[in-house]
């Protein structure tokens, strides 16, 4: 195995996108990561895409090579492969494309991340959403996929007094993080009482604890480590990555207050990276709804299992304190592309571990953790990055 | 969508029928054909059973913003209830007032329209719950 270096990031800003297509998104974000990267289109020899629903979202199937060529790659006869796993997609197309070439198969590789959402109505994209879950187990019979994790929120309420301030919490903070992301969805710092008194999606969660539909792209470019210094002095290291898997169904699972895909995808990780969850200095997580966030930071071993609400709501997630939880502003604030949201994480943790976050930045950020969540915790991917110069 | 992805399931959505591993006992709902314990043991010993519909509720929620299949029903309830042979399972609690359900209310399982194919299409059935009278 080969150690693998990020040398190039870029993103589209995340959003309702009206103006834009699908292949503007794809496109630009992937221009802007070999910018960053100062490469040429002839040294890339393959393209990992994730995308959850281009089928259904813009009826285009096959699109890992229509971002391909129209990236200037149709004549190169570019190698492009689509990774699908719900909202993991970007998590897992990043892994993929990391195996290619730790395992010596490719040398430098682009990993995007696309996802079209408004040219849709919001009730396809619910459907959409829920079929991310059991279709025919669970959604058929009406459960959506807010109302799955409202399930999860008002047993782990039940079982640890978690309280909806606690939830509530994560939405301002990931706001307030997201209004110092230029790329963010939603910009503005919000106060607690917006959220609580926001209407209610699936009780116990209101529109605050759930995070937006967004449109958005993101892109990663790897190559290995030895040959990183030829294209940057930041090269950003790939320490580990860990992946796990669970039952489809949310009700097949023995708890609903943990999800055992992030325990074991974690434990990967912190395995192959050689370190623990102290190490890390901040974390981006899978905050699809507010209940995701609080038993991710307990699952990847950051606090006791039932604290995470209190730790949220005393700020130790907060920028600079304990351990800064998504800086980017997380899925809420920054917005939730699905099949972009993973790479979009990478995106965060490359500028964060360089230096670059603006306003934003992590303080001594050495190593930092990105978690991304497919379904209701079917699909779990977890990589660790660390500052390479 | 086709007739058949809808009938195919109907012993299970009707009649509510699992499967039983005769390796370890344990039942499942939805059928499955391989034991997740047992795995190869289980083979050839997965045998069909017909659960009772009862069980107590896990978890729930009050569906504010439901799927466009159910927006005439909202607010509807969504629950996981863990059925008394052991199988959990997700579906609708009717017949029910907001807040009226609980963690650890007793439910049972009564045949229900689940929905239809646009205007004229082919009405589907299954399974709903409602509190234990």
């Amino acid at each position: 195995m080969r150690e693998v270096a990020i040398i190039g990031v870029g993103e589209t800003k995340f959003g309702e996108l009206w103006e834009r297509s699908f292949r503007d998104l794809g496109i630009e974000a992937g221009f802007k990561a070999m910018e960053d990267a100062g490469i040429a289109g002839d040294d890339i020899d393959a393209m990992f895409v994730g995308n959850m629903s281009a089928d259904r979202l813009i009826d285009q199937e096959h699109i890992a090579p229509l971002i391909a060529d129209y990236s200037g790659f149709g004549e190169r006869n570019l190698p492009s492969v689509r990774v699908e796993a719900a909202n993991a997609s970007g998590g897992i197309a990043l892994s993929q494309a990391y195996m290619s070439v730790a395992s010596g198969v490719h040398d430098v590789v682009v990993v995007g991340g696309a996802e079209k959402m408004m040219d849709v109505g919001e009730e396809s994209a619910a459907e959409i959403l829920a079929s991310t879950a059991d279709q025919e187990w669970e959604a058929v019979f009406g459960a959506t996929l807010g109302s799955l994790y409202a399930m999860m929120a008002r047993r782990h309420m039940n079982d640890f007094g978690t309280t909806k301030e606690q939830l509530a919490s994560v939405a301002v903070k990931n706001h307030l993080n997201g209004s110092m992301n230029p790329d963010a969805q939603f910009q503005r710092a919000i106060k607690i009482e917006m959220a609580l008194n926001a209407p209610m999606v699936a009780d116990p969660l209101g529109v605050f604890d759930c995070a937006p539909l967004s449109d958005g792209a993101a892109a990663v470019i790897l190559c290995p480590w030895e040959d990183a210094k030829k294209y940057t002095d930041s090269p950003v290291k790939i320490l580990s990555c860990g992946q796990a898997g669970d039952y489809m169904a949310l009700h097949d699972r023995p708890s609903l207050t943990r999800m055992d895909a992030t325990i074991e995808a974690s434990k990967k990780a912190y395995k192959y990276a050689g370190i623990g969850p102290n190490d890390v200095q901040l974390a981006e997580v899978h905050d699809a709804f507010s209940i995701s966030e609080i038993m991710a930071i307990e699952d990847l071993g950051f606090f006791e299992k039932g604290k995470g609400g209190k730790a949220t709501e005393d700020g130790e997630t907060s920028l600079n304190s304990k351990i800064s939880i998504n800086t980017s502003g997380g899925l809420k604030a920054k917005g939730n592309p699905m099949g972009a949201t993973g790479v979009g994480q990478a995106v965060e943790m490359t500028l964060q571990l360089r230096g670059e976050a603006g306003d934003r930045q992590v303080k001594d950020a050495e190593k930092g953790l990105i978690h991304n969540v497919g379904g209701t915790g079917s699909t779990c991917i977890v990589h660790i990055l660390g500052r390479g110069f | 969508m086709e007739v058949a992805r809808f009938w195919r399931e109907n012993q299970s959505r009707y009649n509510m029928q699992g499967k039983k591993c005769g390796a370890c006992d344990i039942v499942y709902f939805p059928p499955r054909d391989l034991c997740p314990k047992c795995r190869r043991e289980s083979i050839g010993k997965m045998e069909k059973i017909k659960l009772s519909g009862k069980g107590v509720v896990i978890s729930y929620t009050e569906v504010h913003d439901g799927l466009p299949a159910f927006s005439m029903q909202v607010p509807y309830t969504m629950a996981i209830i863990e059925l008394e042979e052991g199988p959990r399972i997700t579906g609708q609690i009717v017949d029910v007032e907001p807040g009226e359900i609980k963690i650890g209310t007793e439910v049972e399982s009564v045949f229900r329209k689940l929905g239809q194919e646009g205007e004229c299409g082919v009405i589907h059935y299954g399974y709903k719950f409602i509190p234990k009278p």
